[in-house]
């Protein structure tokens, strides 16, 4: 299996190493290695039930793995409590339960929880980061709306300014463009990309959509079956040979016009 | 600095999204107003409820026997020293212990709703006041001491069977992450009903006590003392001040577990923590005013129907309102039959009974939660 980035291993923002999680006998991730340094954004990839959205429950620390480790910024997750990890990754969730009478600002601010003691309130710095993530994500003006009014959308974008407004080194999203339209899908992975190359976070992103992930993130790791079975550029981990026997379906691989990136064509129906 | 494309618009019939400097306006109003409105509304109904009695007092004179007890200046000295007993021995002891159990009724009701993200969560229909009854009977009829170094134990033997509810309560409804609506109220009855044999049961069995169970069982303030206040007090306000200091927590915890703990919140450990404290202030409740049932789930709702579902607020004003509540239902409970007294719970129920339907007919019960 192919390690990522072999610079500055020691300050890996995510550092993985043989993670195996199961759900009672159900082993879902087999020894997943993986390690994401600072101002990279990695495309998780992979068909439904590959343990991606497992992956990113192991190591935001909501599932105990069975064996492995995770190192957050090089603190091993597994002995920080739930406050540090949520000090060091933020995560967007596939969808949450969320209370739909609490305003999008008041979701947002939720985000500034570990930054806050017990009895604190939310002060300006709180409420200033809560305002950046909702401007930078577009929802600024959705702030006074609740949660039960706004779109699949809306909701999504709210969720990812709550992760932002936990202004954490690293970002874990789980199908952060599911239920967005083409202009916010692109909008949300743009963004991903400006906050890894302008205020240095390591994003890790489970994307379903193997072109959008390919025209975003410098690199891939395609999970099958638990387990890791290719990582490196779009161009190396999206190969036709590999998109059969991972997808078991035929796929073209076609040259973006303008930035030679992978662009995936079905066979469509050929009669 | 817009740099994400805006989103289509959603047609014209929209309502105009408030912008996000209102929103924050709306947030940094001070709950202070609030909570002084609400507080001056209880003081209204302590010396409303002190005054209206048999024995015809003045709104005047019950003022001011009040406050020179309170002061320890005499202006009082005209009015008949009968009168400065009945206002201080017998009406202002049930009055605060009726505001003490509303109070801690409605917060226990509250915190379980937050705990258990479900809206019909009350200390009364989840089995814990029925359980905590259990306990404080097996103590009545035990003839064991009821109170050690003067501390009473019934509200501690009443915490055990509240925890013991509650905890097979919430693992019998619990399915996967929540706790169904169903589930909720089917464990709860079942609990509820199997606590209300065996206190029946010990209650039959030892009819010497039977009055002593009963006044436990059907839940009146006809017998309070300045004494059972200072009983439940030393249990009601240490878990008041945990339970207030967990409001924003409690916020999170109404997103789903993985997401709490995913913000840096042990949600196991907090919903340990907010069940324990919320079942021993219950139970101390109903260790000295029996169970009275639907204050906690009338008190919340409206608050949250009024105000939002903020816990920072829901759960001040719960206290609150549910004091106010409670002291006026009692007073209805002494009034509307007299010279006779009809139990609290009669009222209390009346008044829940119907808002439980309502809340349970309601398509999208989620709708304010």
């Amino acid at each position: 299996m192919v390690r990522g980035s072999t610079v500055e291993k020691a300050t890996a923002a995510l550092d993985a190493r043989g993670l195996t999680v199961a759900y009672g006998p159900r082993v879902v991730l087999s020894d997943v290695s993986l390690s994401l340094q600072p101002g990279r954004l990695l495309g998780l990839v992979g068909p439904n039930g590959s343990g991606k959205t497992t992956l990113i429950r192991a190591i935001s620390g909501v599932v105990a793995p069975r064996a492995g480790e995770v190192r957050l910024a090089g603190d091993d997750a597994l002995r920080l409590s739930a406050r540090e990890v949520a000090l060091r990754t933020a995560v967007v969730p596939q969808n949450p339960h969320l209370p739909p009478a609490f305003t999008a600002l008041e979701l947002v601010l939720m985000g500034r929880t570990p930054h806050l003691g017990l009895l604190a309130a939310e002060g300006r710095a709180d409420v200033e980061a809560s305002r950046r993530a909702m401007q930078a994500t577009d929802t600024w003006e959705l702030a006074g709306r609740r949660i039960g009014e706004l779109s699949g959308g809306e909701r999504q974008r709210v969720l990812v300014a709550r992760a932002l407004a936990q202004e954490t080194p690293l970002l874990l999203l789980d199908e952060p463009t599911a239920h967005l339209d083409v202009g916010h899908q692109a909008a949300t992975l743009r963004l991903m990309a400006r906050l890894c190359r302008s205020e240095g976070k390591a994003v890790l992103a489970a994307i379903h959509d193997l072109t959008l992930a390919a025209q975003f993130c410098d690199r891939l790791v395609m999970l099958h079956q638990g387990r890791v079975v290719a990582e490196g550029s779009p161009m190396e981990v999206l190969t036709p040979d590999r998109l059969r026997e991972v997808y078991g379906a035929t796929l073209h691989v076609l040259a973006h016009p303008l930035t030679g990136r992978p662009v995936l064509a079905p066979d469509g129906d050929t009669g | 600095m817009n740099i994400v494309r805006r989103a289509p618009a959603l047609g014209a019939a929209e309502p105009p999204a408030p912008s996000g400097a209102g929103a924050l306006a709306g947030m940094e109003r001070s709950l202070w107003p609030r909570f002084l409105v609400a507080g001056v509304a209880l003081m209204g109904a302590i010396v409303l409820a002190t005054a209206v009695g048999p024995a015809g007092i003045p709104l005047d004179a019950t003022v001011r026997i009040i406050l020179s007890r309170l002061t320890g200046v005499e202006t009082g000295d005209s009015l008949p020293a009968l009168w400065r007993d009945i206002i201080w021995e017998v009406r202002l002891p049930r009055v605060l212990l009726a505001g003490l159990t509303g109070a801690v009724l409605a917060m226990a009701g509250a915190t379980y709703q937050g705990v258990f993200r479900n809206p019909l969560a009350d200390p009364y229909l989840i089995g814990v006041a029925t359980g905590a009854a259990l306990g404080a009977t097996a103590v009545i009829v035990s003839d064991t001491p009821h109170s050690w170094q003067g501390l009473s134990v019934l509200p501690l033997a009443a915490f055990g069977g509240a925890v013991v509810s509650v905890l097979l309560v919430y693992s019998v409804a619990r399915v996967g992450n929540t706790v169904p609506t169903t589930t909720l109220i089917l464990a709860g009855v079942a609990v509820a009903s199997l606590s209300t044999a065996i206190t029946s049961f010990l209650m039959l069995r030892s009819t010497t006590h039977m009055f002593s169970v009963l006044s436990v069982v059907l839940g009146s303030f006809n017998t309070a003392t300045w004494g059972e206040l200072t009983w439940a007090l030393p249990y009601a306000v240490p878990a008041a001040v945990v339970i207030l200091a967990h409001g924003r927590v409690l916020n999170v915890l109404s997103l789903d577990e993985e997401q709490a703990r995913q913000l840096g919140i042990n949600p196991e450990r907090t919903k340990l923590v907010l069940l324990g404290v919320a079942s021993l202030a219950a139970a101390a409740a109903v260790s000295v005013a029996g169970t009275i049932g639907f204050v906690g789930l009338i008190v919340p709702h409206a608050v949250r129907l009024i105000w939002g579902p903020d816990n920072r607020q829901l759960l001040p004003m719960s206290i609150l309102f549910g004091a106010t509540f409670l002291i006026l239902a009692d007073l209805l409970a002494r009034t509307v039959d007299q010279p006779s007294e009809i139990p609290v719970g009669i009222i209390t129920a009346v008044c829940g009974v119907p808002f439980f339907l309502y809340l349970l007919r309601r398509a999208r019960m989620g709708a304010y939660w």
